[in-house]
């Protein structure tokens, strides 16, 4: 009698949690929602102004209805894939450098007080020269145009992610290092099990800011030279009026470090050891 | 197997020319001995501690464990300190391994043999869950299967039980050295608590302070467990302290040091 009874009432609340989650996430996106739909006014407003002037009329394919039907037809032909696959490789190319870099000369940094004290001052000199600035040696110093963005953004990366480790290497628990000598660890040991793991949520928010940095230098940085990209797209839409196409790529761009940033948070969170 | 440690007129100095922060102790602890080390703090029985275990090397003198002199850290002399430090990212059981996996054991071994030890220590359900969810008792009878998973000869106690709460402490007094017996460990725990000493030492010794020495010995020779209600444990402590005031005479203690440095001063000059 009580096990019907607890089946039932199982029964419809087994009904009731599949919309549960449903329910809430909609709950969840409702002010991501009016942010959006706010956003898409200022820029449909902004498309009508633009339309109805007689000076500017001509931008007017920058207004969101061209766009996303420029978008469209970007997706449906595929042109844009490989315009996203050669920006997204320099970016990783890049970040990949400044990793192997950041992250050896951070904890170095952050370990060894002494080299902290030598490198502090001409490493806050260098991160603070944009990377953009770079550009004619890079170009200069490298064969290729590909190989001259890759620097900029090891250059626009290795900063935050070196600071960002040192920072965690410093905050480590000396206690943590007395413990493991203690039980008889080695140097890769101390490493891999102790350093590492203790410095690699900072690790991964020095990867955030890298990102961000990353990818909006990206785009000038490919203005220059190279024939491929989502930044050489920008300006061949710019140099054929096609204005649609523009701010379709814009939207990508936009997009694409929105993502980039969604992916680096859930990382931060699988890395986070911090109990909240 | 407990070892023997032998302190061969140990004096140290943390910089060169400053006055000595021990001089000249010498003593001996036999293999599964359990000595209790008090004085007040600052009085350098923690730096004596960490010499035992190899973290500190003393400037003059030195530690032998069985004949051979320490000169570094090793999982065989293993030490627990007053914070249990355990490693946030690893589960109770990766903390407790951690000895055993630095010494290049398998996983599933290092795991099968610590589950032994949690049970011990009654955190056999707890063994999967992150450390930073456990309370202080908890995470210090971690620390405490951490240290005893290496089969250590000597068990070095810093302070362990002096941030639990007076139930968690009382058990642990107990617990401590019933494992040190069971499994023939010499043991040295150093604290500023004289039931503490006498609750868990065969012998007590007192340090003075400035420069650190051994200036007297007390054997407890109660029976386990020890009880702090028992008249034998009260006419002890009633010794200890006794014998702890009388070295702790400060102006006649410091009254000498000046006198040295005046001396040490004209010899340079």
């Amino acid at each position: 009698m009580s096990t019907q009874t607890t089946q039932a009432l199982s029964g419809t609340s087994g009904a009731q949690v599949n919309l549960a989650p449903v329910i809430s996430w909609l709950a969840a996106l409702r002010y991501p929602a009016i942010g959006i739909t706010t956003l898409l006014a200022l820029w449909w407003l902004g498309g009508y102004v633009v339309a109805n002037d007689p000076d500017m009329w001509a931008f007017a394919n920058f207004a969101p209805a061209p766009t996303f039907s420029a978008l469209y037809d970007l997706v449906a032909s595929g042109d844009i894939w490989p315009t996203i696959v050669s920006s997204l490789y320099r970016v990783l190319i890049g970040l990949f450098w400044g990793v192997v870099i950041g992250v050896p000369v951070g904890v170095l940094i952050g370990y060894v007080g002494t080299a902290m004290k030598i490198a502090n001052v001409p490493f806050q000199f260098l991160r603070m020269i944009s990377p953009l600035a770079w550009m004619p040696i890079a170009v200069l110093a490298f064969a290729t145009w590909d190989a001259a963005i890759i620097f900029l953004l090891v250059m626009a990366t290795v900063w935050p992610i070196m600071f960002s480790t040192a920072h965690g290497v410093r905050r480590i628990d000396p206690n943590w290092f007395k413990v493991a000598k203690n039980l008889g660890a080695s140097g890769p040991q101390m490493l891999r099990r102790i350093i590492l793991p203790a410095i690699m949520t900072d690790v991964m928010a020095g990867i955030r800011l890298a990102v961000g940095v990353a990818w909006v230098v990206l785009v000038p940085a490919e203005y220059l030279g190279v024939t491929s990209g989502l930044g050489y797209a920008i300006n061949d839409a710019r140099d054929t009026l096609a204005y649609d196409t523009l701010a379709a790529i814009v939207l990508v761009i936009g997009l694409i470090g929105y993502g980039l940033d969604t992916i680096c948070g859930l990382l931060i969170k699988r890395f986070n050891w911090h109990v909240e | 197997m407990g070892a023997t440690i032998s302190l061969d007129y140990i004096t140290h100095r943390f910089s060169r020319g400053a006055a000595p922060t021990l001089e000249k102790i010498e003593n001996r602890i036999e293999p599964g001995e359990m000595v209790a080390l008090i004085g007040r703090s600052g009085c350098g029985k923690s730096t004596l501690l960490h010499m035992l275990a190899g973290l500190l090397i003393p400037s003059e003198g030195c530690v032998r464990v069985n004949g051979h002199q320490v000169s570094r850290p090793s999982a065989k002399w293993n030490m627990m300190f007053q914070k249990a430090s355990l490693y946030p990212w690893m589960s109770v059981r990766e903390n407790a391994a951690l000895g055993l996996l630095f010494s290049g054991m398998a996983k599933a071994e290092a795991f099968s043999r610590v589950d032994e030890l949690l049970e011990m220590l009654g955190l056999h359900d707890k063994r999967d869950v992150n450390v930073q969810s456990l309370s202080g008792g908890q995470q210090q009878r971690v620390a405490l299967a951490r240290s005893l998973a290496t089969d250590p000869e000597i068990l070095l106690l810093d302070e362990p039980f002096s941030a639990l709460d007076a139930f968690t402490r009382t058990a642990l007094q107990e617990e401590v050295p019933a494992i040190c017996r069971d499994l023939d460990i010499t043991m040295v725990i150093v604290t500023h608590d004289i039931d503490e000493a006498i609750a868990m030492a065969d012998r007590v010794m007192i340090m003075s302070q400035n420069p650190g020495r051994i200036v007297g010995e007390l054997d407890v020779e109660l029976p386990w467990p020890r009880r702090h209600m028992d008249a034998g444990f009260q006419s002890l402590r009633d010794q200890l302290m006794t014998q702890f005031k009388e070295t702790d005479d400060g102006l006649a203690g410091r009254k000498a040091i000046t006198e040295t440095t005046d001396d040490d001063a004209e010899n340079a000059a």
